[in-house]
């Protein structure tokens, strides 16, 4: 009885989240045929808006950066045995450490400067927000899903109160800073390929998404290639068999925090100063609470997560396009949309499993019956 | 007479492994029939089967001499047959009373369902003999105690054939000698008992007749008198078995020590004293035995000596160097002075399961340059380690990808001490070597443990096997109540006077064991 039965990599890897996907946009349909429209119809728009043109895809690439962020954040403190759902407050530090940076410089600095601060800037104060419920949790058992969640809160306070105490622009009558200087301008995708004489619609795409592409590889080689996450995972998975190899969970916990932390932060650098080029109040909107989501989808490896994030994008500008071409369709319809896949392919991720795993032995009983 | 259990051509197959094979068997009404095997030998298949965890892919079934179709446990349990499974399954918050009733309450209605319940349990424990304290949450039962409320819950839905996976793995001597003798009453009352363990004297002890499982398949089947300890082992691994000290000579050493621990005191969160004025001496060449009912001590002299637990008070001399409980040893540290630890739940400390065995074969080494470079692992040096490592300590099956939890308890077993003993020790503690583990690697553990010792390293086997204890040990100290109660070099050692130091319930039930 010692074999629960594994499936295959390759089956469990592609098949199944697959299989998942197809699942949901099944429901997806019935949900779309009931309200009156045609699913086939609605599928060919939504893939149409987010890849059909090249604004599209440039729409879908900028929002796939900021989950690539979120995401990996989660996946981060995941693997550290934590769940970090403080990844909103997080990208909210992240968005003022690269706000604060960007007023102090931006004016007078030359980008080669203000880039590299800002963007330590956001990790910075991304990681240090995560510290603090990080040291609770290791000294003194507070758990970081209450202690995260309520520095949510925190932070959107904090952020409320700079902008209007200290970063308002005097002259303007939204809330929000002064725009940024030209040293704290982050290349838009378009001026980069105009460039290079290529032309290209304008869209908030910008520079980030190679960071978050980097990003990506980075927690990859980290986590599974290098001492830090090798301490980190066996913390993860096993905190007393770690305590017994040497490690001191508390360290751990600190470090996968505060790595977790500074991933979201990054958020600000695309939001803040990639698409707004000042600071406002909302430019997080949920995203650190679909990185959750893009994290379990994306089985919590940077591989799963950056698809799983291009799925997030995909969904979020198709589902905008939608909204506007076809009438009766609302945001809330795209929301249901966005729920059904992250129910399937996320929460129910490994409902099929056992089916799966019961039809493919029973084929390859059938294909190699003289085996063992 | 009618058998009460009668299986035909059982078959079962686990992906690629054939987990029964044309299994027979038959236990006669009203005895107690035993069923060996190693791990992995299908025993456990085999009574999934019968109890309806697991439907067989062929082969029938007959309950008292009907044929029965069992797709799920309620079948089994209508038909009289029930399970004690080796993990309990019950609810630690509820009482004993409401655990026994969950599920098979007699009325909606939980007061009238309680108070009938709570008569018809009285009756049944006076009929059996099997005392639990109804009203009592289960979690304040002790280990025994809960087994016997396992028995009765099986017994209270009606069995009459009654299946018991390892009941005494997690039992003490006296509780063991408590069941069987609750066992033999239920026998006399009827109720057929089949017994699965790999613990060959209870075997002899208890059974009326055995069946021995190798490799799926049944390889021996007969009268437990027509037998003995020796001819089932050699049937379970399939080859003469050489357990015991046989004439391995004893170790007398005279170096000095190793390690050396004074006076070591602790008492735990809740105040009481786990560690009482102990001292311990390891020298070059010579396994020292600790004896003793479990939780009396010896995991936290354990953990004391590996840097694990730090004592309130006391002192530890290693390799030259003094720790006090202000500056006390750290898991790290104990590695750099070359002291190894196979840890008693290898489980939850000695691997990280999900980890994949080549990653599990470093953990505690890791920050070694042999396998960090600047901050890099050197995955191919790992993985060539953990294979070699596999080889010379014959862990199966032998693929370092595999991840450590889907190994089997012997062959995890087999893997920790093989990464414990790569660097060449000094001095190597070890907590229940064998626990769990088939009679094969056994043998094989104490091979390699004796080895160890001849190569000059110092050794401290902790087990609560007495057998084991006589057949390592060239020195037995016996832990009582946190306090080394006594020490007897191995020849003065006989169950009788380990027993006595060992505290007097122990000693009394050890007496009657042997008797």
């Amino acid at each position: 009885m010692s074999s629960d039965q594994e499936l295959p990599r390759w089956l469990d890897l592609v098949v199944l989240p697959l299989f998942n996907l197809a699942l949901a946009l099944l429901v997806c349909g019935i949900v779309v045929l009931v309200i009156g429209l045609d699913p086939l119809q609605v599928l060919a728009l939504l893939v149409r808006g987010a890849f059909g043109s090249r604004i599209g895809v440039s729409y879908t690439l900028y929002y796939a950066t900021t989950f690539v962020f979120t995401g990996l954040a989660v996946a981060v403190a995941f693997h550290g045995g934590l769940f970090n759902i403080g990844g909103e407050g997080q990208a909210m530090l992240g968005g003022i450490g690269t706000a604060l940076v960007a007023l102090a410089l931006g004016d007078h600095a030359s980008a080669w400067i203000v880039l590299p601060a800002m963007v330590l800037a956001a990790a910075v104060f991304g990681a240090a927000w995560a510290a603090v419920p990080a040291a609770l949790q290791a000294w003194r058992g507070s758990h970081v899903v209450i202690t995260t969640i309520m520095f949510n809160f925190i932070a959107s306070a904090l952020l409320s109160w700079l902008l209007i105490n200290v970063l308002k622009d005097p002259g303007n009558m939204t809330v929000e800073s002064r725009s940024f200087g030209p040293g704290a301008h982050v290349p838009a995708l378009h001026e980069l390929l105009a460039l290079a004489g290529v032309q290209w619609p304008r869209s908030p795409l910008n520079l980030s998404v190679l960071l978050a592409a980097a990003s990506a590889v980075l927690v990859y080689l980290l986590v599974w290639r290098t001492r830090p996450g090798y301490m980190l995972r066996a913390v993860g998975h096993a905190p007393e068999a770690a305590r017994y190899a040497g490690i001191r969970p508390p360290a751990q916990i600190m470090f996968s925090m505060m790595l977790s932390g500074a991933l979201a932060g990054l958020v600000g650098i695309n939001e803040v100063a990639g698409t707004h080029g000042r600071l406002l109040l909302d430019y997080v909107v949920g995203a650190g609470f679909a990185g959750i989501a893009v994290s379990l989808i994306g089985r919590n490896h940077p591989v799963g997560i950056v698809l799983a994030s291009l799925l997030f994008g995909a969904l979020y500008q198709g589902g905008a396009e939608l909204a506007f071409e076809i009438a009766g369709f609302s945001r809330d319809m795209v929301f249901t949309l966005q729920g059904l896949i992250v129910l399937f392919s996320g929460a129910m991720a490994q409902v099929a499993a056992p089916t799966l795993a019961r039809a493919w032995f029973a084929l390859e009983h059938r294909l190699r019956p003289a085996h063992g | 007479m009618m058998p009460a259990v009668a299986m035909r051509g059982i078959r079962k197959r686990f992906g690629a492994v054939q987990a029964n094979d044309g299994v027979d068997l038959t236990v006669a009404a009203g005895t107690v029939h035993g069923i060996v095997g190693e791990n992995g030998a299908g025993k456990s298949t085999l009574m999934s089967i019968l109890y309806g965890l697991v439907s067989a892919d062929g082969g029938s079934i007959e309950i008292n001499g009907q044929a029965a179709t069992i797709r799920h446990s309620r079948d089994a349990m209508q038909l009289g047959v029930g399970m004690v499974h080796q993990h309990f399954m019950l609810v630690e918050t509820f009482s004993a009373l409401d655990n026994v009733l969950l599920g098979a309450e007699p009325a909606w209605h939980l007061a009238a369902a309680r108070a009938q319940g709570r008569v018809r349990l009285q009756d049944l424990m006076r009929d059996s003999g099997l005392q639990v304290r109804l009203d009592a949450p289960v979690e304040d039962l002790p280990v025994g105690e809960r087994q016997r409320l396992e028995i009765l819950k099986a017994l209270y839905r009606g069995a009459r054939i009654l299946i018991l996976d390892e009941p005494t793995a997690v039992l003490t001597p006296q509780e063991t000698e408590q069941l069987f003798h609750t066992l033999r009453q239920l026998r006399a009352r009827g109720t057929t008992i089949l017994l699965i363990t790999h613990k060959l004297k209870e075997i002899i002890a208890l059974t009326d007749a055995v069946t021995v499982m190798r490799a799926g398949r049944v390889v021996l089947d007969c009268a437990t008198a027509d037998t003995t300890t020796d001819a089932l082992a050699q049937a379970m691994v399939g080859r003469r078995v050489q357990l015991g000290r046989g004439s391995d000579a004893v170790a007398q050493a005279h170096g000095e020590p190793l390690l050396r621990a004074d006076h070591l005191q602790w008492r735990d969160a809740a105040g009481v004293v786990r560690l009482a004025d102990v001292s311990i001496a390891l020298r070059p060449g010579e396994i020292v035995g600790i004896a003793g009912v479990s939780g009396n001590g010896q995991s936290e002299l354990l953990d004391a000596l590996a840097g694990l637990l730090v004592p309130d008070a006391g002192d530890l001399q290693l390799a030259g160097r003094r720790f006090t409980p202000a500056r006390w040893l750290d898991p790290a540290t104990a590695r750099d002075l070359a002291v190894a630890h196979v840890p008693e739940d290898r489980q939850r400390r000695g691997l990280v399961l999900p980890f994949a065995a080549w990653e599990s074969a470093v953990l505690g080494y890791h920050a070694r340059p042999r396998y960090d470079h600047h901050g890099w692992m050197v995955h191919d040096t790992m993985f060539a380690d953990a294979a070699s490592m596999m080889e010379r300590y014959d862990v199966r099956p032998r693929d370092p990808r595999i991840r450590s939890g889907q190994f089997s308890g012997g062959n995890q077993q087999k893997l920790v001490l093989a990464r414990e003993a790569m660097p060449e020790p000094k001095v190597l503690l070890v907590g229940q070597p064998t626990r769990g583990v088939d009679i094969g690697a056994i043998e094989f553990i104490h091979g390699r443990l004796r080895a160890m010792r001849d190569a000059g390293g110092a050794l401290l086997v902790v087990s609560s096997e007495l057998d084991e204890i006589l057949a390592l040990a060239d020195r037995v100290l016996v832990m009582n109540g946190g306090r080394i109660s006594g020490e007897l070099p191995i020849d003065a050692c006989t169950e009788g006077a380990l027993g006595r130091l060992m505290g007097d319930a122990a000693a009394d039930s050890v007496q009657s064991a042997a008797a």
